[in-house]
């Protein structure tokens, strides 16, 4: 197609209908629930996590209701510590990390010129897993058995039975559940910001929000794993006994505090960075010009990120661990100032090079900046070990991380929701009531947490539920309670100012006149995302590039028509962003709905101690995942090849590492290696803190050299097998590559029973000691993995049996390799440590 | 036509697995003076005298993460294109995922530079 073609009005308009016709959203009461499009998936998702904000909000300011005098008596200690743990955990977990992920949902295929994300069932997947989790979580509350804790759940006050109730355990499974979805959102939005990109959108003319969400996604991969490892072994003590985290048998509560904050700080990263990156793309659009230091914002995000995770044990400044190792975390914890600042001067470089429009988001921006670095300089204070061994567990640090958490993440965010709403609704939200909220905010959130500055210097210990009046600080607490209801009516504003959007006109297109591509989103937006995919050569193509709009409008650029009646995007090379293939998307379906209800069943009924009704639970996960994969993925297209426009052809089928699926395969394997590497840690861990490494006696001594070095072996085995059957295949051995796969099969099955008789024949007794439970832990998880190898193996020679997949179809067996790779990794770890490092140490 | 070193250097690949070489070096020594600390105090007795291994750790992590940045600052001076440097060009992404790695040196240089100065002077392992 030429770009004469598209001259004619008649043909645009074929081509309209038809693209209208693929995209169009499933409609009716109940159907429209099973839509994957970005636009309603991710509005859902952005929809739920504010409610869950109010929610928290209205938690928050019951607690602040309680402690605006002294000695009051509105709520009882045991309410009081659940309102904490609650509204900490909603805050992080079913507020701050979702919202960026829903935020990312909606404007990342519009940034990037895609017609959707690569994966768009996913995204449904995970928002109904969002939905279910944070359902129960929050919940909980309603029935007197919410989580209370606290946030970060020390043990052994969590763990141990007679101190804590249901509350820890539907903190630990239902969180678990929700982590399972930030895990698959990162996968998404990795894949999306690599491989989805425009025809000539390089590297470096990528919109900042892209390298910004590109590196979140990446600090989720390695942040959230070690907390699940986390939850495993804590879960494990809870309702197996064995004993982690018991001091009484060889266990070490700080093992959890390790793998908590692992995870625990990246995160105050995972949510400030989103929200940095806002700003990215509203101030070039206010100061109406290039952000200054482009490069150096890419320093500060991913230097930033590396740092984020040498902070962890400041946190743990107080437990007592040798001097010099909370020296290494203070030096690092003052380092990450550096990107940080960077960071903002740039912003503000930019704001004074340019010619600045005060608008209401601006407004935002700049106050969150000053609200944030308050919090960021008592950051740099707490950073420093004696002055936090003062200020530790005091409403010092309660004043710290808000102001960190309000100015970097919840003032951003709503300076983004009136930046964003004319992109989402077509109208814009009103200037006065957002300018008044704004001012309310600002000073009820400085009113609520400055005075804690003193109240936790005069000595007030966070999460108390009332303090005595001789204490002196009751004038103090009634200013933080005015403060917060001050800073709810700012809220309410804001809700109210949403409420009135529907009965507001229209505004007009890309209203502020931003240069970014995710302004060419129309009032009267259609579902397809972009009419065509445009050719990018700017980092503002609407500012530079010459009649951009008109283009893309018009059809003119790529990929302009939906001829097969499918749903379609390009994918491109991660460097330079060269065409690859066409991608064929997922269109709306029940199979992400029900499998995140299935895999919901087996947290929520885990929760309960209904074993057998979870594990039925989980053969349905299983057999709803095998159903989606069979049925929407890998699919052998009806021709080798379509044209794209501007006589490019690009192919309908890839596989190996420029596909998308490889990618996703590649990058859950790395969330999995490192939660595997948390569960590693803790055996390491228990060498340190233990004189006798293993420790002796009957039920203790195990697991021997044998077993581990069989199962090893046999691990091996498997992945040859898997190995070769990909290379057989590939040269077109299709019967010897099933046989292979066939025996790739019984050689993970093998590995299962290798690995288990270990432990099994020398007696190892889980609930005796930390070192016999560790062992098992490890044992069981490369098991499991060695089961789930098996079902891909016999997944693969399924689909080539029943010819789904060919020599030259062949992503299927290409992506289960990938997985038998870190499944080799594993077994080595595993089987090493176990087996030979007891004769080392 | 004998090529010279800065041309050999240029030509070197630039992605964004060179980009993150610095900061990785970073945390390989980060997680190296944890153990190091870790594994003495818990295991070894004690704090060493004459910190040798951990000079020499530090040392090398300071020599990659400076080599790599001198590497990216060849790099980022690519001949070709105009100033700004800000275009869809070959030249202008080399030049940028150059420039920002120089940049991630510079900072995980000073980064090493903070982990390792505790060393100086804390002597024990109280």
């Amino acid at each position: 197609m030429s770009l004469h073609d598209q001259d004619d009005p008649a043909l645009r308009a074929a081509q309209e209908e038809r693209l209208r016709a693929v995209w169009k959203a499933p409609q009716g009461i109940f159907l429209r629930w099973t839509d994957c499009n970005n636009n309603r998936v991710g509005a859902w998702y952005t929809l739920t996590a504010f409610a869950f904000m109010l929610f928290a909000g209205v938690l928050a300011l019951v607690m602040r209701t309680q402690l605006a005098v002294p000695e009051n008596d509105l709520v009882g200690p045991n309410t009081f510590n659940q309102l904490f743990t609650l509204h900490g955990s909603m805050m992080m977990f079913l507020f701050a990390v979702p919202m960026f992920e829903a935020v990312s949902i909606i404007l990342l295929p519009q940034l990037l010129g895609a017609r959707d994300l690569p994966f768009p069932r996913l995204s449904a997947f995970g928002y109904w897993s969002f939905l279910l989790g944070g359902v129960f979580v929050g919940g909980s509350i309603f029935f007197n058995v919410a989580p209370d804790g606290g946030w970060f759940m020390y043990p052994p006050l969590t763990t141990r039975t007679d101190l804590s109730g249901l509350g820890a355990d539907i903190w630990m499974l239902g969180l678990s559940f929700i982590e399972v979805s930030s895990v698959a959102a990162a996968v998404e939005l990795i894949v999306g910001v690599l491989k989805c990109r425009p025809p000539g959108m390089r590297l470096n003319l990528m919109p900042l929000y892209a390298w910004y969400i590109l590196v979140v996604a990446v600090m989720i991969l390695f942040a959230f794993p070690p907390l699940i490892a986390g939850d495993v072994l804590f879960e494990m003590e809870r309702l197996l006994n064995w004993p982690f985290f018991d001091a009484t048998r060889g266990g070490d509560p700080l093992l959890w505090q390790h793998l908590f904050w692992i995870f625990g700080h990246p995160e105050v990263y995972i949510v400030f960075l989103p929200s940095i990156a806002l700003f990215a793309m509203m101030i070039p659009t206010f100061a109406q010009r290039h952000l200054l230091g482009y490069p150096w914002i890419v320093l500060a995000a991913v230097g930033t990120a590396f740092l984020s995770f040498g902070l962890w044990v400041h946190h743990m400044f107080a437990t007592g661990l040798p001097k010099i190792s909370l020296a290494f975390f203070s030096a690092a914890s003052e380092a990450v100032a550096i990107p940080t600042g960077i960071q903002i001067f740039a912003f503000i470089a930019t704001l004074w090079a340019g010619k600045v429009k005060w608008s209401t988001p601006l407004l935002y921006a700049t106050g969150s900046l000053a609200i944030f670095v308050i919090g960021g300089l008592t950051g740099v204070m707490v950073a420093i070990a004696p002055f936090d061994w003062q200020a530790h567990d005091t409403y010092f640090v309660v004043a710290h991380l808000h102001y960190v958490l309000i100015g970097g993440t919840l003032l951003p965010l709503f300076g983004g929701l009136y930046y964003y709403w004319p992109l989402i609704t077509g109208k814009k939200l009103s200037d006065r009531i957002g300018r008044t909220a704004f001012w309310v905010l600002f000073v009820g959130a400085n009113l609520t947490f400055f005075p804690m500055h003193f109240s936790g210097l005069f000595g007030m210990p966070r999460r108390v539920f009332t303090y005595p009046a001789e204490l002196g600080i009751g004038w103090l607490n009634l200013a933080s309670t005015m403060g917060a209801y001050l800073f709810a009516l700012g809220t309410l504003l804001i809700c109210i100012d949403l409420f009135r959007s529907p009965w507001r006109a229209k505004s007009p297109r890309n209203p502020w006149n931003a240069g970014t591509l995710e302004w060419l989103a129309h009032p009267d937006d259609e579902d397809w995302g972009i009419r065509s995919v445009p050719l990018i050569e700017s980092r503002y193509p609407i500012w530079d590039q010459k009649d951009f709009v008109a283009k893309v409008d018009e059809g003119r650029f790529f990929l302009p028509d939906a001829e097969e009646g499918r749903r379609e995007t390009i994918v491109t090379s991660v460097l330079d962003a060269r065409p690859l293939f066409v991608v064929r998307l997922g269109t709306p379906s029940w199979v992400p709905m029900l499998t995140a209800i299935a895999l919901g069943s087996v947290f929520i009924l885990t929760t309960y101690h209904l074993y057998w009704w979870s594990l039925a639970g989980a053969i349905v996960t299983l057999g709803c995942v095998l159903y989606w994969l069979w049925t929407g993925t890998a699919e052998i297209p009806e021709k080798p090849s379509k044209p794209i426009g501007h006589g490019i052809e690009l192919p309908l089928y890839v596989s190996g590492s420029s596909a998308p699926g490889w990618w996703a395969m590649f990058i859950t394997m790395m969330a999995d290696a490192t939660a595997f590497s948390g569960l590693v840690f803790g055996y390491y861990f228990f060498w340190t803190v233990h004189p006798e490494f293993p420790p002796s006696g009957p039920g203790m001594d195990g697991p021997g050299v044998f077993w581990p070095m069989v199962a090893l072996g046999v691990a091996a085995a498997s992945w040859v097998a898997t190995v070769a059957a990909r290379e057989t295949n590939r040269r077109g051995g299709v019967a010897a590559a099933r046989l292979l796969l066939a025996i790739g099969i019984v050689a993970s099955l093998a590995g299962i029973r290798a690995g288990l008789q270990g432990p099994l024949t020398t007696g190892l007794d889980p609930e005796l000691h930390s070192y016999p439970a560790i062992v098992w832990v490890l044992v069981i998880w490369t098991t499991a993995h060695a089961g789930i190898g098996a079902i891909m193996q016999g997944y693969a020679l399924a689909r080539s049996i029943a010819g789904r997949m060919t020599p030259t179809h062949d992503a299927d067996l290409r992506n289960i390799t990938v997985y038998q790779h870190f499944m080799a990794l594993t077994a080595i770890v595993t089987y090493a440590t176990i087996g030979l490092f007891p004769g080392v140490a | 036509m004998k090529r010279g070193l800065g041309d050999r250097v240029r030509a070197l690949k630039v992605t964004l697995w060179t980009l993150i070489v610095p900061p990785t070096v970073w945390a390989g020594h980060f997680l190296f003076s944890y153990l190091w600390a870790a594994i003495h105090c818990a295991k070894l007795g004690g704090f060493p005298r004459f910190p040798a291994m951990y000079a020499i750790g530090t040392a090398v992590a300071l020599l990659l993460i400076a080599g790599a940045g001198i590497v990216a600052h060849v790099q980022s001076r690519v001949p070709g294109d105009h100033p700004p440097h800000e275009q869809g060009t070959d030249t202008d992404r080399v030049r940028f995922l150059a420039f920002s790695t120089v940049l991630l040196a510079a900072l995980s240089f000073v980064g090493v530079v903070f982990t390792a100065a505790p060393v100086l002077f804390l002597t024990d392992c109280r």
